[in-house]
């Protein structure tokens, strides 16, 4: 189970993603998105943000403390909330945090806030995922 | 980009069905980087109990907008996306899983110039999104 006290913890900034155009370009077919909606600019698509939050989740599966299983974990919610749009050529990092730790009949709901920034340290998108975390007997 | 004076709450604003098969989740595992093994190996799906391999949640989620984006014009359109992952799609070795994808006009904000589209993803039947909600700039 996750350890409890990690709730409220924040975890260290992440090193710059540099976002490619031919990255958005890729990910936009894989979610079966018509390429030329990105425009020359190269819009990401909505739900891309998923893959700076990836390099935050990381820290937490690493930590020792957090003893997150992620055998066990299923993705239970999420949300993406924009400030502005992410484009091609954006620097960001993220930082997570851990909002809440719920039990839920065996189970536990884990809930992480990341938050992502541009280059020049803006608040570009918030990211929300709630992991449901199987108990030992679920 | 659609006019926020021409909609009504309760219109169809994008309806659409896709294929997913498991050249689709080998795509999807290589754009997103998610490589867990449940979404493209059947002995590891079953050996974790799985009914079989199933496609990211985060891939049924993305496919799910893309009507809405088309519809919107451009994905800077969308400014909050939400769902719930009620039900798993599962993916066969061949062939593929059809996901119907309806979107319909949940709130009309005019004075935000903004529009909440109600999301209502289907495979086999069941719903597999819960609360699939976006909130959509139209200005």
């Amino acid at each position: 189970m996750v350890n409890q006290a990690l709730e409220g913890k924040r975890y260290p900034r992440t090193a710059p993603y540099m976002v490619g155009r031919e990255k958005l370009r890729e990910f936009a077919r894989a979610t079966m998105l018509d390429v030329s909606l990105l425009t020359d600019e190269v819009i990401a698509p909505p739900t891309f943000p998923v893959v700076i939050q990836e390099q935050s989740l990381k820290l937490v599966i690493e930590d020792p403390e957090a003893s997150l299983d992620f055998s066990r974990v299923v993705h239970g919610e999420q949300r993406f909330v924009y400030q502005r749009p992410i484009v091609a050529g954006d620097e960001l990092t993220s930082e997570l945090l851990v909002a809440s730790i719920k039990s839920l009949g065996g189970n536990q709901m884990v809930t992480f806030n990341t938050e992502i920034f541009d280059a020049e340290d803006q608040l570009v998108c918030t990211a929300i995922s709630t992991l449901v975390v199987r108990g030992e007997n679920a | 980009m659609p006019e926020i004076k021409s909609l009504s709450v309760g219109q169809v604003v994008a309806e659409k069905s896709f294929k997913i098969s498991r050249d689709s989740l080998v795509r999807y595992a290589g754009a997103s980087g998610d490589f867990n093994p449940i979404h493209y190996r059947d002995d590891v799906a079953k050996a974790v109990g799985l009914p079989g391999v199933l496609a990211h949640g985060m891939l049924t989620m993305g496919i799910s907008i893309s009507p809405v984006i088309a519809w919107a014009g451009s994905p800077s359109a969308i400014v909050d996306y939400a769902v719930r992952f009620t039900k798993p799609v599962v993916v066969p070795p061949s062939g593929h899983a059809e996901v119907k994808i309806v979107a319909v006009i949940g709130v009309i904000e005019e004075d935000a110039s903004r529009v909440r589209v109600d999301l209502t993803t289907t495979f086999e039947e069941n719903t597999v999104l819960g609360k699939a909600q976006a909130w959509v700039k139209l200005s």
